[in-house]
């Protein structure tokens, strides 16, 4: 519980943070609201050799619409977002995950820029980001590049990020027409984190069959990913129960789940299974 | 006794300083040039320990000693263990360890150094070389041999016991039926908020060493540290600072109090330790830790008439202060709420390689009452009768008590049935049962758990005790007429700076705020055994209660000299002692005597007696200390001691009933109601019981449904972290439903019974009686804890 020596360094800016963090990228850790970070480094999990603190930028946290975007800044906490009045009406997928994150003290403090780049395969945020189709946008010595959420998780606590990038922001397209949304989680009673996680984005036609559906499943895995078998086994149809169903069931299609203590890896599959179903019919019944 | 403050909801007092953050932990006492301490602690849960090389970490930036047990070989004693059983074998353990490790966390070395950083940075710069052995974790494996971790002894078989009254073979042969189950007591953490902490200080001058240390027991702690680093008694002083939260845990002498008070004797520096959270997991001792096999016999009727209980208790590697004595106490509250003609327990109690099992909040009472509340809902499954009827029919009615049971107890007082009236009447239960059998017909999986329990408190009378089951207490009144009660109990959460405050309070007739109780400094505080066993209340308080009459004894001599008269003429009200028919005009003030920061300072002025038919307890104090108009006969000052010995134990009891709905696609439980109405006798405070009750079922929760530690089967431990070790958060949490009976304990004048550890009793039968009653359609007749949604699903799976 007593960490490691390290330096601390606080940049006002993110272009001085992105020039800091170029000195050393290997010795260095960004730090965020630190609820990952910190208790590594108290456990000696992780040891840098300097933190280069980006709460602190001022302009790094913001919750904002642009045109049909929404662009959320790294620093903006799971609090802001739960909170957040704008997101409640245009994207309640957000606020209804960050509500499921930890307890009110890590919510206060914890970013979701730092929970997507940590990466953590029992993580809420990234079955969020998956299922609402989210863009990262990560700053580098370079410039800027932009990808797709899914594409952001590698592996186990591995992102794309290259050696001197930040998570600089998210980026959402707003939902549009006959949408629901919904976060079934399955929380672990010790640590918080989902046990399993189903985020669900679904819209429907005119006739109530389902126009869109894109999930994001976080826990169940070695990273968070999108279950492609079963949103196709939705789309085009009525979401009745047998529909509902026959799509949870593929929820765990190609992925070595995880298994532990808690939950063995064959219940884990079936709490997916039965999350994944009652999020399906939970977003469905709002978009209705 | 007049009663203004006892029996009220008084909010306590200690908890402005606590919730501002001002009160002070060991943590928050800083001394100039305190050195630091970090432990190297086993990393393998039994291994030899080939050689070990400090070289490293003594270069290191701020170290200025490392120490292993090579250092303290001969210097500095054994980590004592109180439990006298026959044939007991005692492993000798020692604060850091020799040749061998035992268990994960077992103290290699004590690295210290400037600051706690560098203590901590060099602890990784200590090289131990390992010889990894093959670890015995199981502990019915480590009763059958195999490997044997100490190896002077012949087995692994720390003692076997086997106790009880009756023909217990006699009595399962008469019975209708006999139902046998196996049963296992998870290892638990206590997990105290605050973790140990010691600060030691020595000065080599005066030859004075003073440990403060977040611990239970501040006197025996004492005595046994005077023992352990060979320094005399009087030249050890012991403050236990604020606590935060113990629940037995630090109802010990652990190796690393003694260690650091002889780092401190050796370097002539104070040298300050905080138990991390991991060291608190790992080698703070653990609780419950049992697998037992019940067998038990009765009629057809319901009617219990024998009781068998085998059981192998998992001690871990060594004994701390009382591991070898929790199953002896399982024993002892076998026979529960009930009638039971023949009760046997046979232990067999056996080392393992992992931390000591001690005691943790209950303290082998919570395996006891789980044993037979289990017992109970097995026979009325068996014979299909109501889990609150059979419980029913076994109980002794009121005026049997005192009542004599199986294991050799008496107990003192109890009405079990009215404490099940009133719980199944505030549930509405017959109504429940219907909704219950409404809602399964509907598929719903609707449980009701049930627990009539029966708890041992006010440990206890000496006799029964290992040093001392006495209490004592010192109550002086100041020159300024201010209150100190210095009571011998060691509060750490339980409020009774505030209650014995009521009590001392009304029985001196003095305002609240004038009292101020003073705990946990050997060095301002007569001898005390502390606080642990809900005995406090019981046996302190009563402590306090004897102290102020006897000082009111003196009171009442003064007070009749000063007012020429005779002293059986005086009543004593309100604080005041009073001649006949006093009148109003005649009485006087009843201002303060010197009222504090208003009264100039300098000689105090004496009480004007002229004309006066009453004096309050405080201007008799303040005369008593000038001294200039006392009876002849009479010492100076106004203070007296007691030191309370009980001559029983008390019985409190109760009923908790639990509702759960489990689901039935995830296996999650949930609560739906808890009721509890628990009799603890009579009520000081309804605040701090009902505070006390929450906390223990709270923990039952926790022990029913989420917390175990685990060791895997090369004995690491697994559960090492809160992100692992599951303790129930506030959503776990149902809305406690709490109501009380009062049966006064006839063993005490406060008619006290004690109440720290009735939820952590009877809380836990209820709950997992509740869970295995709604999986009961599925033929479920027992679930082992913590029941976790995964068994739950996989019993409602494999129906299908």
């Amino acid at each position: 519980m007593i960490p490691a020596q390290f330096d601390y360094q606080v940049p006002a800016t993110l272009e001085e943070a992105i020039n800091l963090l170029a000195q050393d990228p290997d010795g260095t850790k960004v730090l965020a609201g630190g609820h990952s970070l910190i208790p590594a480094m108290k456990l000696r999990l992780a040891q840098p050799q300097r933190l280069i603190d980006i709460a602190r930028i001022r302009d790094l946290s913001y919750i904002r619409e642009d045109g049909n975007v929404i662009l959320i800044g790294a620093t903006a906490t799971h609090y802001e977002l739960e909170s957040s009045d704008l997101l409640r009406n245009i994207c309640p997928l957000l606020p209804d995950c960050a509500r499921s994150i930890g307890d009110v003290q890590v919510r206060n403090k914890g970013t979701i820029g730092g929970s997507l780049a940590h990466c953590d395969p029992a993580g809420d945020w990234p079955a969020a980001a998956i299922a609402l189709n989210a863009d990262v946008v990560l700053a580098g010595p370079g410039g800027e590049r932009t990808m797709k959420a899914e594409d952001f998780f590698v592996d186990l606590m591995t992102t794309a990020l290259e050696p001197g990038e930040i998570l600089r922001e998210v980026r959402i397209a707003k939902p549009q027409g006959k949408f629901g949304h919904a976060y079934q989680k399955a929380p672990h009673p010790a640590s918080g984190f989902a046990v399993v996680g189903v985020a669900a984005n679904i819209t429907l036609n005119a006739d109530g069959s389902c126009a869109t559906a894109s999930l994001g499943v976080t826990g169940v895995g070695n990273k968070a990913y999108r279950p492609a078998g079963a949103e196709a086994a939705l789309v085009g149809k009525k979401l009745d129960d047998q529909t509902v169903a026959a799509a949870a069931a593929k929820i765990a299609d190609g992925i070595d789940v995880n298994g532990d203590l808690y939950a063995s890896s064959e219940y884990r599959k079936h709490l997916a299974t039965v999350h994944a179903a009652r999020a399906i019919k939970a977003a469905a019944g709002k978009a209705s | 006794m007049a009663t203004k403050y006892v029996g009220q909801r008084v909010k306590r007092t200690e908890d402005p300083r606590l919730i501002k953050g001002l009160a002070h932990y060991v943590d928050d006492i800083r001394l100039p040039d305190t050195l630091h301490v970090c432990f190297v602690r086993s990393i393998y849960p039994h291994a030899r320990i080939n050689s070990i090389d400090t070289s490293a970490a003594l270069a290191a930036p701020g170290v200025v000693a490392v120490y292993t047990g090579k250092d303290i070989a001969g210097k500095l004693g054994p980590v004592p263990c109180a439990s006298a059983l026959p044939d007991l074998k005692v492993p000798d353990f020692r604060a850091l360890a020799g040749d061998k490790v035992l268990f994960v966390g077992h103290p290699i070395a004590a690295v210290v150094a400037t600051d706690r950083y560098a203590a901590r940075d060099a602890v990784d710069l200590v090289m131990v070389d390992y010889e990894d052995l093959p670890a015995v974790v199981d502990v019915e494996e480590a009763a059958k041999g195999g490997t044997v971790i100490h190896e002077n002894f012949a087995d692994n078989i720390a003692y076997k016991m086997t106790a009880g009254e009756g023909d217990i073979d006699a009595s399962l042969g008469a019975a209708d039926r006999v139902v046998k189950q196996r049963i296992l007591h998870s290892r638990l953490a206590p997990i105290a908020m605050e973790p140990r902490g010691v600060l030691a200080r020595y000065f080599p001058g005066e030859e004075e060493l003073t440990v403060w240390s977040s611990t239970q027991i501040p006197h025996l702690l004492r005595t046994q540290l005077a023992l352990m680093i060979g320094i005399p008694e009087n030249k050890l002083r012991v403050i236990t600072p604020e606590v935060g939260g113990g629940f037995g845990s630090k109802l010990n002498v652990y190796g690393e109090e003694a260690l650091l008070g002889w780092i401190s004797v050796q370097l002539g520096k104070p040298v300050k330790w905080i138990e991390t959270r991991r060291e608190n997991i790992q080698a703070t001792i653990h609780g419950r830790g049992q697998v037992g096999y019940i067998e038990i016999g009765f009629k057809n009727d319901g009617t219990i008439t024998g009781l068998r209980y085998n059981v192998f208790a998992d001690l871990g590697a060594y004994h701390q202060l009382l591991t070898p004595a929790i199953p002896t106490l399982t024993g002892l509250m076998l026979s529960g709420a009930y009638k039971i003609p023949a009760i046997q327990i046979n232990i067999t109690a056996c080392f393992t390689n992992k931390m000591a099992t001690d005691a943790y909040r209950g303290a082998g009472r919570p395996e006891a009452t789980y044993v037979v509340e289990r017992a109970m809902d097995l026979v009325a499954a068996e014979l299909g009768i109501d889990a609150a009827e059979v419980r029913r029919r076994n109980f002794p009615a009121a005026n049997e008590f005192p009542f004599h049971t199986a294991t050799g107890l008496d107990y003192d007082s109890g009405n079990y049935e009215a404490a099940l009236d009133k719980a199944q009447q505030i549930i509405g239960y017959a109504k429940l049962r219907e909704e219950q059998k409404k809602a399964r017909d509907e598929g719903r999986l609707i449980g009701i758990g049930v627990s009539t329990y029966v708890e041992i408190c006010a440990l206890g009378p000496s006799a029964a005790m290992p040093a001392g089951g006495w209490e004592s207490a010192t109550v002086r009144i100041e020159p300024t007429g201010k209150v100190t009660v210095l009571t011998g109990a060691s509060p750490h959460g339980q409020g009774q700076e505030t209650s014995f405050a009521q009590i001392a309070a009304d029985e001196l007739g003095v305002d609240l705020k004038d009292v101020t109780v003073i705990h946990g400094d050997t060095g301002i505080v007569q001898y005390g055994i502390g606080t642990f066993g809900s005995r406090a209340t019981a046996v302190g308080g009563t402590a306090v209660l004897i102290a102020i009459q006897k000082l009111k004894e003196k009171a009442q001599k003064i007070a009749a000299h000063m007012l020429q008269a005779d002293a059986s003429r005086l009543s004593f009200e309100g604080g005041r002692y009073s001649l006949p028919a006093a009148s109003a005009a005649a009485v006087g003030s009843s201002d303060p005597v010197v009222p504090v920061g208003e009264a100039p300072a300098g000689a105090l002025p004496e009480p004007e007696t002229e004309g006066r038919t009453s004096l309050t307890i405080q201007e008799i104090a303040l005369a008593a200390h000038i001294a200039k108009d006392i009876p002849p006969d009479t010492e100076p000052g106004l203070s007296a001691t007691y030191f309370f010995e009980p001559k029983n134990f008390t019985f409190p009891f109760g009923t908790h009933i639990a509702v759960v709905e489990v689901d039935r696609d995830t296996g999650d439980i949930k609560f739906q109601r808890y009721v509890a109405v628990d009799d603890c006798g009579k009520v000081i405070n309804p605040l701090l019981v009902d505070g006390q009750v929450h906390g223990g079922i709270v923990q039952s929760i926790g022990q029913a449904l989420y917390e175990e530690v685990v060791y895997d089967e090369q004995g690491q431990l697994v559960t090492g972290t809160l992100m692992d070790y599951a303790l129930p958060r506030a959503s776990h949490i149902p809305n406690f439903e709490l109501d009380r009976t009062e049966t006064p304990s006839p063993v005490n004048p406060l008619g006290v019974k004690g109440v720290g550890e009735a939820g952590t009793i009877g809380a836990t039968p209820a709950i997992v009686g509740a869970v295995v009653d709604a999986l009961a359609p599925f033929g479920v007749k027992h679930l082992d804890m913590p029941i976790r949604p995964e068994s739950v699903w996989k019993i409602i799976n494999s129906s299908h």
